[in-house]
């Protein structure tokens, strides 16, 4: 058992994990239970406005995220979230909001017009971040009781883990995702792309941009040996294991890859079972590498 | 567009700009081609970054927001953060996406379509839905386009992670009491 005082934190999930990405959030609360920290969900939260709102009204998309960090004030504290699209829009209020008076007054009296306030206190985490800086190697190696030794793993964080705001990670060469994994027992192979776009939406809208952004992730994973490729962004997670089959084509390379969350790795090392990871929604064959790589 | 509307776009849009917070540094780009040059979506822009800020100084900024370019940033920072001038591109970028909506020039571009989209689904809900955002997007652009994503939609399906009946929060009334206290017109 885990003898570490609990941690409490307000936990936004966010609409991509309620249903298309809901592994990320099953596996999230699983690890985060097996390692002793508290992850209350943020009461009736909304869409924080994620990268599409802001293009069309950003007033008010300031707003529907600033709904979400008065509803986090309330419960007074800090707000972890998994999702990088989240993370970075959360903060971008926070920041626009103390940066420019004229905005916070504005989002302010919009708040109180649906009943609420915010100070702009509330500090926004990545889960990823807490884990590794607030939790820590000790806590971490102490929960795994199935190390992956083995299981080569290409940490893959996406761009807005660590931009535009670079205080979490490196902007350009992120390493967090890396100590956590090795801690777990895996091997981290040397992955450059680590935070390169997976292509975003543009998977959707442009697919031929979206699927020469993914491959090159997929193929250089591929062949600097990675038996999976870790993710910590719903986004790059689907972009990157629901399209191996077109972006193959396109590409001209095999792209075909496992890819998982990291929760998922980190659930695993701690011992958890498949369904307490949701390891049956993947699209690539994740269970499987891991029970022969790692044992079940 | 009349030299004098081109112009007067560019100062409206530069009035915003410096409304960012260090939206100013915009006036001390060298162009030097860094953001161009980190940019994964530039190769596919009529205008990249670098050839937006020529533009906004030449008074030409009316063509590149008639020309394919501002839909296609995909939002990952990567000039921003290499910026010698401390420039927060990406949102430069938003203020171009706005600018764009509000002229009424984005019609054919896939990406307003899905921002345009997200938007509703999310006032609808408080939340976004998946199945109806995509729905709405391929509705408003090209609608065979959809057929291509039923394998994938069958394979979400059968794990269980395509979402059917999307939820509002409880709170849709008060935060839809917000949104309405903020005077926007769409693209601002």
């Amino acid at each position: 058992m885990i003898r570490t005082t609990p941690q409490t934190y307000s936990y936004f999930p966010g609409c991509s994990l309620m249903v298309t990405n809901r592994a990320y959030d099953v596996s999230t609360r699983s690890a985060a239970r097996a390692l002793g920290i508290e992850m209350v969900e943020l009461d009736d939260w909304n869409c924080c406005g994620a990268t599409a709102y802001m293009p069309i009204r950003e007033k008010r998309s300031f707003v529907l995220s600033a709904r979400n960090l008065a509803i986090a004030e309330k419960h007074g504290h800090e707000l972890a979230t998994v999702c990088n699209a989240c993370f970075v829009v959360l903060r971008k209020t926070n920041k626009y909001m103390a940066e420019n008076a004229k905005l916070r007054d504005e989002v302010r009296g919009a708040l109180r017009a649906g009943g609420m306030d915010y100070g702009g206190t509330v500090r926004v985490r990545h889960f990823l971040e807490i884990l590794v800086k607030d939790l820590g190697e000790e806590a971490v190696r102490r929960a795994v009781t199935r190390p992956l030794t083995g299981l080569k793993v290409a940490c893959y964080s996406g761009c807005q883990l660590s931009r535009p705001f670079d205080d979490v990670d490196h902007p350009e060469f992120p390493e967090v995702m890396g100590r956590l994994v090795g801690w777990l027992g895996a091997e981290v192979v040397p992955f450059p792309l680590s935070a390169k776009c997976c292509g975003g939406m543009s998977m959707t809208t442009r697919p031929e941009i979206g699927r020469a952004l993914s491959g090159k992730i997929l193929r250089v994973a591929r062949e600097r040996g990675a038996d999976c490729i870790a993710t910590a962004c719903p986004l790059c997670q689907i972009n990157l294991e629901a399209y191996q089959g077109p972006i193959t084509a396109a590409v001209g390379a095999s792209c075909e890859i496992p890819v998982l969350y990291f929760t998922q790795l980190m659930g695993w090392a701690f011992g958890l079972d498949s369904k307490e990871l949701a390891l049956g929604d993947s699209l690539t064959p994740v269970e499987a590498l891991l029970t022969e790589k790692v044992g079940g | 567009m009349s030299p004098t509307a081109t112009k007067q776009l560019g100062e409206e849009f530069l009035k915003h700009v410096y409304a960012i917070p260090h939206g100013e540094k915009i006036n001390q780009c060298i162009q030097c081609g860094t953001c161009s040059a980190s940019c994964p979506a530039s190769a596919a822009m009529e205008y990249g970054p670098r050839e937006i800020i020529a533009a906004l100084r030449a008074g030409m900024l009316d063509r590149v927001l008639n020309a394919n370019t501002v839909w296609l940033c995909v939002s990952c920072y990567s000039c921003t953060v290499r910026c010698p001038a401390g420039i927060p591109f990406t949102d430069v970028m938003y203020e171009l996406k706005h600018l764009e909506a509000e002229k009424g020039l984005s019609k054919r571009a896939n990406g307003a379509a899905m921002a345009k989209a997200f938007a509703e689904t999310v006032d609808r809900h408080g939340r976004n839905a998946e199945t109806e955002l995509l729905r709405k997007y391929y509705l408003s652009t090209k609608p065979w386009r959809a057929l291509a994503q039923i394998p994938l939609a069958l394979r979400l399906f059968f794990r269980g992670r395509l979402e059917l009946f999307p939820r509002k929060i409880k709170g849709l009334a008060g935060l839809l009491k917000m949104m309405a206290a903020i005077e926007e017109k769409e693209g601002r």
